[in-house]
């Protein structure tokens, strides 16, 4: 065999190994979901997620779990959101580039890495008990804000170096001040890549469930929160509950309500996909 | 429009008469600027007429972008950035403490090589530099846009379609957007930096057409790497040399009698 021949081989042999290596990941998945829909496709309808947990399997719903993400979820975007992509503008357009902004960077880098079980232990110190905040879902969304802010930061700062620099000079030969030139010119436009980031790491945030239980999330709370102060659960610790019981209707519930929290995740990537997308066709 | 915060200082419009009868627009004396260690404007004195085309010319590299970024202050946050001298317009020194950047640049409009519209409407981008002024009225901005477009030659080619994004336009059209952005701020000096390098002829003869007929109204520069451009829409031409002023006089004399031997060599193609 000549030197081509070889070359050509081993190109093969790596292609099939390439797409050996890709069925692993997609058959596993859709071996996961096939099995979770085939548990628990059947027990979902209006009464499942409508219903309080109850003692009785196919009594019970998802209703205060549910709740308890949806308020998890809003009351965290209504904190990271503003915070994180100030810190973005001020570590991109104003801290003076040098050795702090450089220690400062590689810091929040690393934050996005820490187990989720570390923010949960701050939480739980700072939040609950130094600033009495009690096991609520205004703790538990602090913590989770804590989370996910070095994803929003790292995912702005990015999106706000993606714009053109002309633009910036077009803006301030205008005469537009700094503050003008970001909030009319470089926010806009780097608006879809900084909202699909801040979806991303929230769809993270409504998966979470170690730091919650830290935090003193319940496993069965009766209602579901009316204000930030109240106790709560949700889905991801329902989820898990329900998998820990020996009866299999709680099997089963587990299964819808995976399916539930998957089709949430889902929603909210697709959503991200299409900013990401629009925003893409938009500078190129 | 004053430039300078504190009352007793002359502000720019109350300044024109009286230059007119100096005749010098811009007057800079020994500028010097620096990039790191790397000396790019080595110490370079011109006084600049109001009311004419006054082309940079000189071979890449020279320091001419760096030169006329000076006059609205447009190095000042790129790092490294240094600079000596005096620059004055209208008599009033822009590197002073009292001078509100944002406020030198509504006085000194600037073009750039490549067309940078906004990802925004037509409408959007010239009416932008209206806006950060706080102008909010439709009918001035509406007027004022129009008014923009027509000097700029493209108000017959957009005004059905304002709405529409600029980015949809040619890049001849963009140019001539960005020039109606610049010149809807009313400055009175007119910055451009190779305008017409990225363009085809047909809008490149436009936009010199265009250039043309602004003089009347406003101070213009342009650099430009085009011997024939220079020599047909400028009254005043400099050759620059490695950070150096080698020679500035009228555009005919430049090109017909120059005084420099180095003049000479790169007008006529031997360098550059
Ligand atoms: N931001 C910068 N940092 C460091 N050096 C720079 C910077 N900008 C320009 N220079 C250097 O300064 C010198 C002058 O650059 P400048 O862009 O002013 O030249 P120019 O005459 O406009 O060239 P061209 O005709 O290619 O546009 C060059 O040697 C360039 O490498
Ligand atoms: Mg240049």
């Amino acid at each position: 065999m000549n030197k081509i021949q070889v070359n050509r081989w081993k190109d093969q042999l790596f292609k099939i190994w390439g797409i050996g290596c890709t069925l692993v990941g997609l058959i596993l998945l859709v071996l996961f979901i096939g099995d979770i829909l085939i548990d628990g496709i059947m027990r979902i309808d209006w009464g499942f997620v409508m219903n309080l947990p109850s003692r009785k399997a196919e009594k019970s719903g998802i209703y205060t779990a549910l709740m308890g993400s949806l308020w998890i979820l809003a009351l965290t975007t209504i904190i990271a959101f503003p915070i994180g992509v100030a810190a973005a503008i001020y570590l991109e357009e104003y801290a003076k580039k040098g050795r702090f902004s450089a220690l400062l960077e590689i810091n929040i880098s690393n934050l996005a890495g820490v187990p989720s079980i570390i923010y949960g232990l701050l939480g739980l110190e700072v939040f609950v008990r130094i600033l009495n905040l009690g096991a609520s879902v205004l703790a538990g969304s602090l913590t989770l804000s804590l989370l996910i802010l070095p994803i929003i930061i790292v995912a702005t700062r990015e999106s706000i170096k993606a714009v053109p620099s002309t633009i910036r000079d077009a803006s301030y030969a205008l005469g537009a001040s700094k503050w003008q030139t970001i909030w009319n010119q470089i926010l806009p436009a780097s608006s879809g890549g900084i909202l699909t980031g801040v979806i991303l790491s929230l769809s993270r945030a409504v998966g979470e469930t170690a730091p919650l239980i830290v935090v003193g999330a319940l496993a069965y709370v009766p209602f579901a929160p009316s204000n930030p102060m109240e106790e709560f659960s949700v889905l991801p610790i329902q989820i898990f509950n329900w998998i820990s019981r020996p009866q299999h209707g709680f099997i089963e519930n587990a299964a819808a309500a995976i399916i539930i929290l998957l089709l949430v995740t889902f929603m909210m990537n697709a959503v991200a996909v299409y900013y990401r997308n629009k925003w893409q066709k938009k500078w190129n | 429009m004053e430039l300078v915060a504190e009352k007793n200082t002359k502000n720019f419009t109350m300044n024109k008469e009286s230059e007119q009868e100096s005749k010098t627009k811009i007057s800079i004396k020994n500028a010097r600027v620096w990039y790191g260690d790397f000396e790019a404007v080595k110490g370079i004195s011109m006084d600049i007429k109001p009311n004419s085309v006054t082309a940079f010319i000189g071979p890449s590299g020279c320091g001419k972008s760096t030169f006329l970024r000076l006059f609205n202050r447009m190095n000042d946050y790129i790092d490294g950035f240094r600079m000596e001298g005096k620059i004055k317009i209208d008599g009033t020194n822009i590197y002073n403490k009292k001078i509100h950047v944002e406020e030198l640049r509504k006085e000194v409009g600037m073009v750039f090589q490549k067309p940078n519209p906004f990802p925004k409407s037509i409408y959007e981008n010239v009416a932008y530099g209206l806006k950060i002024q706080g102008i909010s009225d439709k009918k001035v901005l509406d007027s004022r846009v129009e008014k923009a477009l027509r000097q700029a030659d493209l108000w017959e080619e957009v005004k059905d379609d304002l709405k529409k994004s600029a980015l949809a336009l040619s890049g001849g059209q963009q140019q001539r957007l960005c020039i109606a952005r610049t010149l809807a701020v009313e400055p009175s000096i007119i910055l451009m930096d190779e305008p017409t390098s990225a363009l085809d002829p047909i809008s490149t003869a436009k936009i010199e057409n265009l250039i043309f007929g602004l003089k009347e109204k406003y101070t213009i520069i342009i650099v430009t790497h085009n011997m024939q451009q220079a020599s047909r829409i400028s009254d005043y031409t400099a050759f620059f040399y490695i950070g150096e002023l080698v020679e500035y006089s009228k555009t005919k004399t430049l090109f017909t009698k120059p005084e420099k031997k180095r003049t000479e060599n790169y007008i006529t193609g031997r360098f550059g």
